[in-house]
């Protein structure tokens, strides 16, 4: 196969950049325009969609098909678009806000509905295009402009609203860890059907250092864990802990005390998401938080192929559609 | 089994029959009427419908909110309605009676299911008495009293039915009684039950025995001295089918994208009058059609746009209360200038409002209920089969302007039906869309520049060359690029509003029934065109110089809307909401118009409108009214 030779600078639009300095959606654009020409994909086969946002701003700075569409409804254009036009490479771009909020609804039909499209949550814990309110993501008790006694409100997981919506693909990644994130992506790309992956971004103006304790490298090793299909989880700088499956909970455990064969095995692709789920729920300060792949589930029915397989299935039995014998298949009569 | 249908009794010969066929929600009256319907139009009467059913489902058995009715009016002339007055009023039930003896003329005929006027029924239906024990109705009306329970089930003992199921051919009885009564063939039902329960034997023998034995009770009993013909109407030559509105629009759809060379795209969110597109177009899948249920009605607008983006043919349809939150979404596809239609079968509002009945009020929803400066263009079938070719038409100009096109229909034309001359689809204009060829890339695309219709190019993706990024930011013309300089803006929204007011020069100039001068021209839009015609044409008949124009572009208006109204001493606008046409018309015209408005959720009848429409004749000249007073409401 002859595969287009593009570089990351192909992808590049040509308008200006208009994030604030040191915001970490720079290094998910960057990082994005690195892996796409490793996916040999056309760029005018590619589209990204996106809602409302700081992230929301994306497809304008890459040279493929975009639209910048409305707050929360990314999933949704992305549907009418895929279901018509399934041999293009969707993405949809989209924020905490923007998917767990005003969006929610779109995100989780989207999700259960396994259409073939890659979602990138750009996940800040903050509104950040509107200057600072606390987000579904923000923790209990953030102060913000909205929130000047603390958020009252409990916070969303999106990996957890992933897997119970019954996503095929759940991942999470970090806008520093920027290996990761590229790997990450391509992951994305290549699942067919929904892919989630959760980005952790700093906005460095309303919320920064919000996810310090994963995004800083030195305290990345202890604090993340970092998930690989069949292999024992193993985190901490000294690589000396690691996760343990007791009945029903998880808990650290140091190797020191529990043998290596004595933890869990990561399994990406188990149908069931009750572990995935549990590892999902891994939260900081208690336990590291999972990084990675945390559900890969191939072979399930995507929308768009079900709602083209439908149209092809129907030509095929009863033939192209005939307007003519259509106008006359009901009771009729004839003036002369 | 007796096959004849043919009547030893006096047939008696009339030019129209108008028939309402009313009972519990449950006693499958629409499919009564639906029947006698296609029959008649098969039998080449004119006919035109109008069913009428609660919101609920099952609303309380028995009860007058559960009264479920079907009109139809069937005649050797052309008619435009489902007629005013009843020439016959079939009831189940007490609470079917008193909710419709209203409108059963002196002398009709009354036929009641003698079996459901018992106690349990008055109370449910909250009379105190039998109301068919009164002597003012006897001398009255023309009464018949049929226990039509009991014979359906002596009709079906043979058949091991149990009595429930027995009980539910009961509507067939009623049919073929009626179907005596004017002089109806029984073929086109006995296929129909034939199609619909063939595969349950003994429930399609059970309701063939029915049919059968109400056509012979009618034939042998005494009551019936004699039944009515209605011979056939003088329709243009052509092959004719019963049309309903929403299929009409389902069709039109269907065709507008065959003769665009499109695949289409339907995202929708099910709501009471607009479901049965959905359900209509969902069958159709080998002709292209994808429909996408979406999980709300936002979802539906914008998936609708993501489909036109990606270069299908786009629809996206809805009632009132969906319309309303599509807005945020129907601006976005006009700031994105991408072609898609927008179907509003509009009903009682406002919110929830009246889900089953029939209202106009939702124009100026369609014209202004979006933020910023945003005109769309809105068009208006003005019957069940104009919706066929106003759906073409919607898609035609959506096109030709890159643009989202309102389609206004309303609960009253979407299940309401009459005869549809089947079309030959060569004679239709075909739609000719041209989407930008690929480049090299070495030029810059440039996604907002325009033609003579001010449309911009309509580049898909998977295009090499062409790609561009499209959002709800304000666009600097000609690039595409976001922009947020004030002069642009400016020039923007000129070019959205010239790009639909430029419209006015391609469609046609407004018709008119009648001299363009006058004393008195009525303007109507949408549903409301045969009651209107009907009431004006009694007008002309009785002498007097009333015309009538019948709107079904309603934005932009025909150019020579304003030219017309200043043609006639006074224009009168009815309208079943409180003025809303009215208001554009002053607003865009400056001439005075006079209201004739109801908003019961109900059509308006020939005979008020008829006599609001003289009222104003007769005060021609005389302009001393306030402007307060100038909207009329039809009294009750």
């Amino acid at each position: 196969m002859n595969l287009p030779v593009l570089k990351a600078a192909d992808f590049a639009s040509d308008q200006d950049i208009r994030w604030c300095p040191g915001c970490g959606d720079y290094s998910i654009l960057a990082q994005m325009k690195k892996i796409l020409p490793e996916l040999g994909v056309p760029r005018e086969k590619i589209v990204f969609i996106s809602g409302i946002g700081c992230s929301s701003r994306f497809p304008y700075y890459m040279n493929t098909y975009g639209m910048h569409s409305i707050h929360g409804r990314a999933p949704a254009f992305a549907t009418g678009l895929k279901s018509t036009r399934p041999e293009l490479m969707v993405w949809v771009i989209t924020g905490d806000g923007d998917a767990l909020s005003i969006g929610g609804n779109h995100f989780i039909h989207c999700l259960r509905r396994n259409l073939d499209v890659n979602i990138v949550l750009f996940n800040n814990r903050i509104y950040g295009l509107t200057k600072g309110q606390y987000s579904p993501t923000s923790v209990e008790g953030q102060v913000t402009k909205s929130t000047p006694m603390g958020a009252i409100d409990h916070p969303l997981n999106p990996l957890s609203v992933a897997l119970a919506a019954e996503a095929t693909f759940v991942a999470r990644s970090i806008d520093a860890h920027v290996k990761h994130l590229g790997e990450m992506l391509i992951r994305s790309a290549q699942h067919k059907g929904t892919s989630l992956l959760e980005v952790y971004q700093n906005c460095n103006v309303f919320n920064d250092g919000a996810m310090a304790y994963a995004q800083e490298k030195s305290q990345r090793a202890e604090n993340t864990i970092e998930l690989e299909h069949g292999k024992p989880l193993i985190f901490g700088a000294e690589r000396d802990k690691g996760i343990r499956l007791t009945g029903s909970h998880l808990e650290v455990v140091k190797l020191s005390d529990v043998a290596i064969d004595d933890l869990l095995i990561h399994d990406e692709k188990d149908p069931n998401p009750s572990i995935q789920m549990m590892l999902a729920r891994m939260r900081y300060p208690e336990m590291p938080e999972p990084i990675g792949v945390l559900r890969a589930v191939e072979g399930i029915a995507t929308y768009d192929d079900q709602i083209n397989e439908q149209v092809t299935r129907a030509r095929k039995s009863k033939g192209e559609g005939d307007l003519e014998a259509l106008y006359a298949s009901g009771d009729c009569w004839t003036v002369n | 089994m007796q096959s004849s249908t043919t009547s030893t009794k006096t047939v008696q010969a009339v030019t129209g029959i108008t028939v309402r066929l009313c009972g519990d929600s449950g006693d499958g009256m629409q499919l009564l009427g639906t029947q006698l319907t296609n029959t008649s139009a098969l039998a080449g009467n004119d006919v035109a419908t109008f069913p009428d059913f609660p919101a609920e489902i099952r609303a309380p058995r028995g009860t007058r909110a559960g009264v479920s009715g079907f009109q139809v009016q069937f005649a050797s002339e052309a008619i435009f309605t489902p007629g005013d007055q009843l020439d016959a009023l079939v009831v189940m039930n007490p609470a079917a009676m008193v909710t419709n003896m209203a409108d059963l003329r002196k002398g009709g005929i009354l036929i009641a299911n003698e079996d459901g006027f018992n106690d349990k029924e008055f109370k449910l239906a909250k009379v105190d008495k039998n109301p068919l024990e009164n002597e003012v109705l006897e001398s009255s009306y023309r009464v018949f009293k049929v226990p039509m329970t009991k014979l359906t089930r002596d009709a079906v003992s043979d058949k091991g039915l149990s009595p429930k199921v027995a009980d539910r051919c009961k509507n067939f009885f009623a049919m073929g009684l009626v179907y005596w009564l004017f002089g109806r063939s029984l073929e086109p039902t006995l296929r129909f039950i034939d199609d619909k329960f063939g595969k349950k034997p003994d429930v399609a023998q059970a309701n063939e025995a029915a049919l059968r034995a109400g056509w012979a009770y009618g034939e042998t009993t005494e009551a019936f001295g004699e039944s009515y013909q209605v011979e056939a109407a003088e329709l243009a030559p052509g092959t004719y089918t019963s049309m309903m509105g929403n299929q009409a629009l389902a069709w039109g759809l269907m065709t507008a994208a065959k003769l665009s060379g499109k695949d289409m795209f339907y995202g929708t969110y099910p709501i009471t009058p607009a479901s049965d597109i959905l359900h209509e177009l969902t069958r159709y899948k080998n002709f292209g059609v994808r429909t996408f249920q979406a999980e709300d009605e936002i979802a539906a607008v914008c998936s609708t746009i993501g489909a036109a983006f990606g270069g299908a043919m786009a629809v996206t349809a809805s009632s009132g209360p969906g319309i309303a939150l599509k807005a945020e979404g129907m601006g976005l596809g006009l700031m994105l200038e991408m072609p898609m239609i927008i179907i509003n079968v509009q009903r009682g509002g406002p919110s929830t409002g009246l889900p089953t009945k029939t209202e106009q009020s939702d124009l100026l929803q369609a014209m202004f209920a979006r933020n910023g400066e945003s005109p769309l263009p809105i068009l208006a079938p003005r019957s069940p089969g104009d919706c066929f070719y106003m759906a073409i038409e919607a898609w035609r100009i959506a096109v030709e302007c890159m643009c989202p096109v309102i389609l206004l229909s309303d609960g009253y034309i979407a299940n309401g039906s009459e005869p549809w001359k089947l079309p030959k689809l060569d004679e239709l204009a075909k739609i000719v869309i041209k989407h930008p060829a690929g480049t090299d890339g070495s030029e810059v695309f440039k996604p907002y520049a325009r033609d003579k219709n001010l449309a911009r190019p309509w580049a898909i993706p998977g295009t090499p060359g062409l790609t561009h990024r499209v959002g709800g930011l304000e666009k600097e013309d000609i690039t595409g690029n976001v922009s947020y300089d004030p002069d642009n803006h400016q020039h923007m929204t000129n070019t959205r509003a010239a790009k639909v007011a430029k419209i006015a020069e391609r469609i046609p100039k407004q018709d008119v029934f009648g001299d363009e001068t006058g004393d008195v021209l009525v303007i109507s839009w949408g549903g409301t065109y045969g009651t209107c015609h009907t009431a004006v044409r009694r007008c002309q008949r009785a002498g007097q110089k009333v015309s009538h124009a019948h709107i079904r572009y309603m934005n932009p208006l025909p150019s020579n809307i304003g030219e017309l109204m200043r043609g006639f001493k006074t224009v009168v606008v009815p309208e079943l909401n409180t003025g809303q046409l009215r208001m554009l018309l002053r607003a865009t015209y400056l001439v005075d118009c006079i209201g004739i408005n109801k908003v019961k959720g109900k059509p308006f009848s020939i005979a008020e409108l008829t006599e609001a429409i003289q009222s104003h004749v007769t005060q021609t000249g005389g302009s001393g009214q306030s402007s307060a007073d100038r909207s009329k409401a039809v009294a009750s």
